[in-house]
């Protein structure tokens, strides 16, 4: 069984996500806001954190900036925010994934359930700024190993900005669903570690407001 | 009249009174009071026109024999001999400069000039302003006492230098070094205030963007979401109808934060999320779109668009699926698009030579074009539509 604390500044959207998580997920704790999160999350300590980007006191970031490494727990992302900003940012930040609030129930106990595993959990949309971000390069990259998608993960962002599921992406590719998920997770692991620059600055040309 | 009162939020001006803070005749600490400034400045004032062709002696008797004395004011108790010394070296230093250099005639203009403008922008101004004004200036002089000693300071030393050294023509330098200390003594002095009346005026600046935004937000959501909620309202039996209300003002109120610079007739990315949003707005099917790069429209893109517009219709009309995905790439002069969804598929095969649909609107239109549209389908798969062209290409070869 797999633990989760929601974390989300609207009751209203906690009562419906609990309603709607399927059976191998268990809600121990919720939060309303930053300090809240922090307390819930350190009594708690559950497998998986449900993050809104968007919440008083600090928001989804400074929760995982005063948890992330401290707790076993993992992030998962969850806004109805499209700003690349806050997309990029909460990841960068530390959390697994990022989802939109629009996901249906099972989809988002199969997003709970894989970042519970370790994985990475990919939105269309995230992919999409994932691809933008990487191709928004001119200078060559400092660190290739990290500043560079390969073909393989272009082509696996690709299919998730196509509307693909893992399962229809190792399909497509002739590849086994761990890979597609080993590529997911590297993706990742360049998108939270690489310090060139253009993925703040492409972000932050994308700020508005 | 009100009553003279030191709070905050003065309801009107103190009345113009003799004080009693006084050095010689109150004339000083009551006009401060009236107008609302720090008693120093005008004390500064005085001794500046003093300079001026002694404008400062004449103003000052003028309004001690005009000006009431404050009723009860306890004329021995705050006089401050020190002061009083201060304010006196520096009148006969500033006296002394400008009768020997000749500043008096230069300078008495200017003075005027200034004075009067001074005193007409002090009357225009609204008096909740003229409030914050004070508040902002004044505050830093009462506080930063050592600053407006250490100027003080300044000057007399300036002053001093001058009445030591005895001016002469040929001794201009040591003027202009006198000159240099009293000037570096007074910006000393006005610093703060210049630098307050600055950031206040900045603070007020961008307090007015601020509410102008505010007003259009408001503007905006009243004729947008607000609408929608009322519609949504009268339609609250018609679920169908009440997610499109919905979802259209979510695209738009999204856009409206997001992708507020987008200009669907001029992008290609924008018009994409301009199409999907109209088929959505007409079928009533979610329809999620990703653009990755952009680029400017041009004729062989609208074609694509026209193409990518039927597919996402068709998807929404006859698949069944419960949402449709969109994504559009541009790569360099590559640019592609996908319609998918996850709906009931059809056969290819089976479908009627003569209908125009997939045929005629997305394949044919695409490769008249100089495109390529691929449709991936099979009862039960969903289908996919992959629409592709290069940029430019005419121009190319």
């Amino acid at each position: 069984m797999t633990t989760v604390v929601l974390v989300d500044d609207h009751q209203m959207f906690r009562t419906g996500v609990k309603a709607e998580l399927g059976d191998g997920v268990e809600v121990v704790g919720e939060a309303g806001d930053v300090d809240e999160a922090i307390r819930v999350i350190t009594a708690t300590r559950p497998d998986v954190v449900l993050l809104d980007v968007h919440l008083p006191g600090g928001g989804g970031l400074e929760v995982l900036r005063r948890l992330h490494g401290n707790v076993p727990s993992r992030f998962l992302a969850l806004s109805v925010s499209d700003a690349a900003e806050d997309v990029i940012g909460v990841v960068r930040g530390g959390a697994r994934g990022y989802v939109t609030k629009t996901i249906s129930g099972p989809e988002l106990t199969d997003a709970i359930e894989r970042v519970a595993e370790g994985d990475a959990v990919f939105s269309p949309r995230l992919a999409g700024f994932v691809l933008d971000a990487f191709a928004a390069s001119g200078a060559p990259p400092a660190d290739p190993e990290l500043d560079q998608l390969t073909q393989r993960e272009r082509e696996v962002l690709r299919l998730i900005a196509r509307g693909y599921a893992y399962k229809e992406i190792a399909k497509e590719l002739f590849i086994s669903v761990k890979t597609v998920e080993t590529h997911v997770s590297s993706v990742l692991r360049k998108l939270q570690l690489s310090n060139r620059h253009e993925l703040s600055r492409w972000a932050a040309a994308r700020r508005l407001v | 009249m009100a009553e003279p009162s030191s709070g905050d939020a003065v309801p009107a001006a103190p009345r113009l009174e003799r004080g009693d803070r006084r050095l010689i005749g109150g004339v000083c600490c009551g006009l401060a009071d009236h107008l609302g400034l720090d008693v120093m400045i005008v004390r500064v004032a005085f001794v500046l026109l003093m300079g001026a062709g002694g404008l400062g002696v004449s103003a000052y008797a003028a309004l001690w024999a005009l000006v009431p004395e404050r009723e009860g004011a306890d004329v021995r108790r705050h006089r401050d001999w020190g002061q009083l010394l201060a304010y006196k070296a520096l009148a006969i230093g500033v006296c002394l400069v400008s009768w020997t250099s000749g500043l008096a005639q230069a300078a008495l203009w200017p003075l005027l000039i200034g004075g009067i403008g001074v005193a007409i922008l002090w009357q225009q101004a609204e008096r909740e302003q003229r409030q914050r004004w004070v508040r902002t200036t004044t505050v830093p002089l009462r506080r930063l006492w050592l600053r407006s000693l250490l100027g003080l300071a300044l000057v007399i030393g300036g002053i001093a230098g001058f009445l030591v050294q005895n001016v002469q023509a040929d001794q201009i330098r040591e003027v202009l070094i006198a000159t240099a200390v009293i000037a570096t003594g007074l910006a000393v002095i006005a610093t703060p205030w210049v630098v307050r009346l600055w950031q206040a005026l900045d603070a007020e600046r961008s307090e007015r963007i601020r509410s102008q935004e505010r007003a259009e937000l408001a503007a905006h959501i009243h004729d947008s979401v607000l609408h929608t909620l009322t519609l949504i309202q009268r339609n609250a039996h018609d679920p169908r109808e009440v997610q499109r209300l919905a979802r259209s003002q979510e695209r738009t109120l999204r856009n409206w934060l997001y992708q507020p610079e987008d200009r669907p007739d001029q992008t290609f990315a924008a018009a994409v999320r301009e199409v999907a949003g109209e088929v959505e707005d007409a079928h009533g099917v979610p329809i999620e779109v990703v653009c990755v790069g952009d680029c400017p429209l041009e004729p062989r893109l609208v074609a694509t668009l026209q193409a990518a517009r039927e597919a996402m219709v068709n998807a929404a009309k006859y698949s069944e699926a419960p949402s449709v995905s969109v994504y559009a790439e541009v790569e360099g002069d590559e640019v592609a698009v996908f319609v998918r969804d996850r709906g009931k598929g059809f056969d290819m095969d089976a479908v009627p030579q003569d209908r125009m649909g997939v045929r005629g609107s997305i394949i044919g239109r695409m490769e008249r074009n100089g495109g390529r549209a691929t449709v991936r389908t099979a009862p039960g798969e969903g289908t996919e539509v992959r629409l592709e062209i290069t940029r430019n290409a005419s121009r190319q070869r």
